[in-house]
């Protein structure tokens, strides 16, 4: 049963039907231009991407101020706004140049920062008024009294920690009237996440300055040591001990999460590719407008379940927002599923006239190969491979060179940023 | 130059009167509903009895509340601030800013010490929080020797640093001990072992040993070396550094009131008899904690000559 909030305008009712009337904002991560303008023509609302300073995963690719502007414009065109992550825990020498940073993001019209230090917070309030600031997860904000805590200092929006479950927003909501952002899908932090050097402690990397190595994911031996004796309590052939999280996926959490009135709802990954970007981005907004439109007849498909898992190299749980997680959304000695569909090429164009399609290859396919083409715009459809051209029409049996521009005749309408997959057999 | 003072954590109100005698100056004391990877566990019975022993010997007592808190104990820290209201302890330790929301519409009046660990990282958060009511702020342990003097020159409120023992270095709400055990399927496995509080997990390729425990807060990493800088107290001297931390957490009563006495005696050299004093008996000083260390335990510096990159 759904808890019904009865305090915030979420619904109402026309015509005799209950219709969702706030609908959340669906938030994309975006490591590259590329992915963010895949992103936004996907269905995202918003995107949040990485600075070259100031930001986490600093491995990354990250987007310098010009490339910011040009996503900035190119989302403006669907009404999609993009965020910057500012998020590190800065150190004294990190702190120069914050200033300016802040006021060019500011210029190019980015909409706001996702923030963890107060030092950021209070400099952009400072220097770029106008960009929203919304806590960063980097906070491990985890209680409705610490929520009020930073509307009181005039926060934006919140970005919960990974661990507050649905109860717990609910009374958040309740108590204070601030946004709230959720993640909703992808990989996670076992720790609470800005409460973890497991990476500084192992490698000399600054896990809150970017540098995180993800030594969670390593394998352990757990012993005990009783009177100064090492005893291992795991036996030959157990699984070693692991911390490695299944990566969140709530895509059936979504109408809970809606009538609760979540602000938005964000899905993880900037360091991911574009066939998964456009995969998940695009489900997630099939389900949170088929909800929104008729609340009362909706039912997940199982088809937008099968197409999620046609990017999914890792099992998936509900962690945290249905509940504890139990052992059972933890992998231990766990392989991890390979992924049946491989991104083969994305679509450059299509000639009406001529039925062929330009596309840019991203992986190893060949004439008589299975493959799959989806978008926004299309009804996703399999066919075989025909003959396959160059960008100089010279034949070719196989298209085994990244990046390269091939052609091929299909008989349906393809556009510009669809995406084919090829079966993987 | 002032004299730092000398910050403990003791097991018990037993142990107290010991770390009393061995030269302590001030106690972190509290409960783990409230506190994080405290050493002992002190009800608020047991804060107010410690509290009556150390003002008694005008010494300090804070109350740890440095919880990540969720919305089940948002409650209980209300009723636990207006107790420990009551007694009058020196001051209350703090990560969560639902503490200064609590505080402030309690009307509590006990000092507040900023200590949220991992993420204490530059000066300007102390003195954020500071203006938000924090009258010391404890430094994160990954911070280099020239970062902690930087802080120092530009920090408002007080400063700590702790300069001897385990630091955490990873905190999960999930249980990850008994989610390991239940995985092969062996519940009991964990509950037989959960007060022991003598879990290591063997890290093979850099030969790693790192205290694991389970706790109302989840479960606690720990780092491989006890962190040990009495031989190396000059520059935070100097510096000017209003609190030395020596963390106990997981060590005995016996290791705790020895090293607290040798730390006692380092301070004494320096701001007592000089520098050179200092300088003559460090080495000494190190070496009698060297005897008593633990095996498993080795000593290091932490990060303070440690540069991490990103």
């Amino acid at each position: 049963m759904l808890q019904l909030i009865e305090n915030e305008k979420i619904r109402e009712t026309v015509n005799g039907k209950r219709v969702i009337t706030k609908k959340p904002e669906l938030l994309a991560p975006a490591g590259s231009l590329e992915k963010l303008k895949v992103a936004v023509h996907y269905g995202a609302d918003a995107v949040f991407i990485g600075g070259q300073e100031f930001g986490l995963r600093s491995n990354a690719s990250n987007f310098t101020i010009e490339e910011m502007r040009e996503g900035v414009e190119f989302a403006k065109k669907y009404g999609a706004v993009i965020y910057v992550t500012t998020n590190i825990f800065a150190h004294n020498e990190n702190m120069d140049g914050l200033e300016e940073y802040l006021q060019a993001i500011e210029e190019v019209g980015v909409k706001g920062i996702i923030v963890a230090d107060p030092l950021i917070i209070e400099t952009c309030r400072r220097v770029a008024p106008k960009l929203e600031i919304h806590l960063s997860t980097q906070q491990s904000l985890s209680n409705w009294k610490a929520v009020k805590y930073w509307k009181q200092e005039g926060l934006h929006r919140v970005v919960l920690a990974r661990e507050v479950g649905a109860e717990e927003m609910r009374k958040m909501k309740e108590e204070v009237d601030i946004e709230i952002e959720a993640f909703v899908h992808g990989a996670m932090c076992i720790a609470y996440s800005g409460r973890c050097v497991l990476s500084n402690h192992m490698t000399a990397r600054d896990s809150n300055r970017g540098g995180c190595c993800q030594s969670c994911r390593w394998d352990y031996d757990l012993y005990e040591n009783v009177e100064g004796e090492e005893q291992a309590l795991f036996q030959d052939g157990d699984a070693p001990f692991a911390m490695s999280p299944k990566d969140l996926k709530l895509i059936e959490s979504i109408p809970h999460m809606i009538e609760l009135g979540i602000d938005s709802l964000k899905v993880e990954g900037r360091m991911k590719s574009i066939h998964y970007v456009a995969t998940v981005i695009s489900v997630y907004r099939k389900v949170i407008d088929a909800y929104c439109a008729d609340p009362e007849n909706f039912k997940i498909k199982k088809e937008w379940l099968e197409e999620l898992d046609r990017c999914a190299n890792r099992a998936t749980a509900s962690s945290f927002f249905e509940g504890e997680p139990s052992y059972k959304q933890q992998m231990f000695g766990f392989n991890a599923p390979k992924m049946k569909w491989d991104f083969a090429g994305l679509v450059l164009d299509y000639d009406q006239e001529t039925g062929i399609v330009t596309l840019q290859q991203r992986n190893y396919f060949k004439t008589g190969d299975t493959i799959e083409f989806f978008g926004p715009d299309i009804d996703t459809f399999t066919m075989e491979v025909g003959q396959i051209w160059d960008e100089d029409n010279n034949e070719m049996e196989v298209a085994n060179h990244p990046l390269q521009i091939v052609k091929f005749k299909v008989d349906r309408p393809l556009f510009k940023y669809n995406m084919m997959r090829k079966e993987n057999k | 130059m002032t004299k730092p003072e000398l910050l403990v954590t003791p097991k018990s109100v037993d142990h107290i009167k010991a770390l009393l005698d061995a030269g302590a100056d001030a106690f972190v004391i509290g409960e783990q509903k409230f506190g994080l990877r405290l050493a002992g566990e002190f009800s608020v019975e047991q804060v107010k009895e410690a509290t009556e022993l150390i003002h008694s010997s005008n010494k300090k007592v804070y109350v740890a509340v440095n919880a990540l808190f969720h919305n089940d104990r948002i409650d209980a820290l209300d009723d636990y601030l207006r107790e420990i209201q009551n007694i009058g302890v020196d001051a209350l330790i703090f990560g969560d800013p639902a503490v200064i929301v609590a505080v402030r519409e309690l009307g509590i009046t006990i000092p507040l010490h900023w200590n949220p660990e991992t993420t204490a990282t530059n000066w300007f958060q102390a003195n954020y929080w500071a203006e938000r009511g924090a009258k010391r702020a404890v430094l994160a342990r990954e911070l280099s020797i020239d970062e902690i003097v930087e802080i120092k020159e530009n920090a408002k409120p007080e400063i700590e640093v702790q300069i001897h023992g385990m630091t955490c270095m990873f905190q999960s709400k999930r249980k990850l001990l008994g989610n390991y055990f239940l995985y092969r399927g062996e519940a009991m496995e964990i509950e037989n072992r959960k007060e022991n509080k003598n879990m290591f997990l063997h890290d093979k390729e850099r030969k790693n040993k790192y205290p694991i425990y389970e706790d109302l807060n989840g479960t606690h990493i720990f780092s491989p070396n006890d962190m040990c800088l009495i031989d190396e107290l000059t520059e935070l001297f100097e510096a000017g550094i209003d609190s030395l931390k020596f963390d106990g957490v997981l060590h005995s009563e016996e290791y705790i009131t020895t090293v607290t006495n040798l730390y006692r005696q380092a301070i004494d050299a320096y701001f007592d008899q000089g520098e050179e004093v200092y300088e003559e008996i460090k080495n000494e000083l190190l070496e009698k904690i060297e005897e008593i260390q633990p095996p498993l335990r080795p000593l290091d510096t932490g990060f303070i000559f440690k540069e991490t990159v990103y």
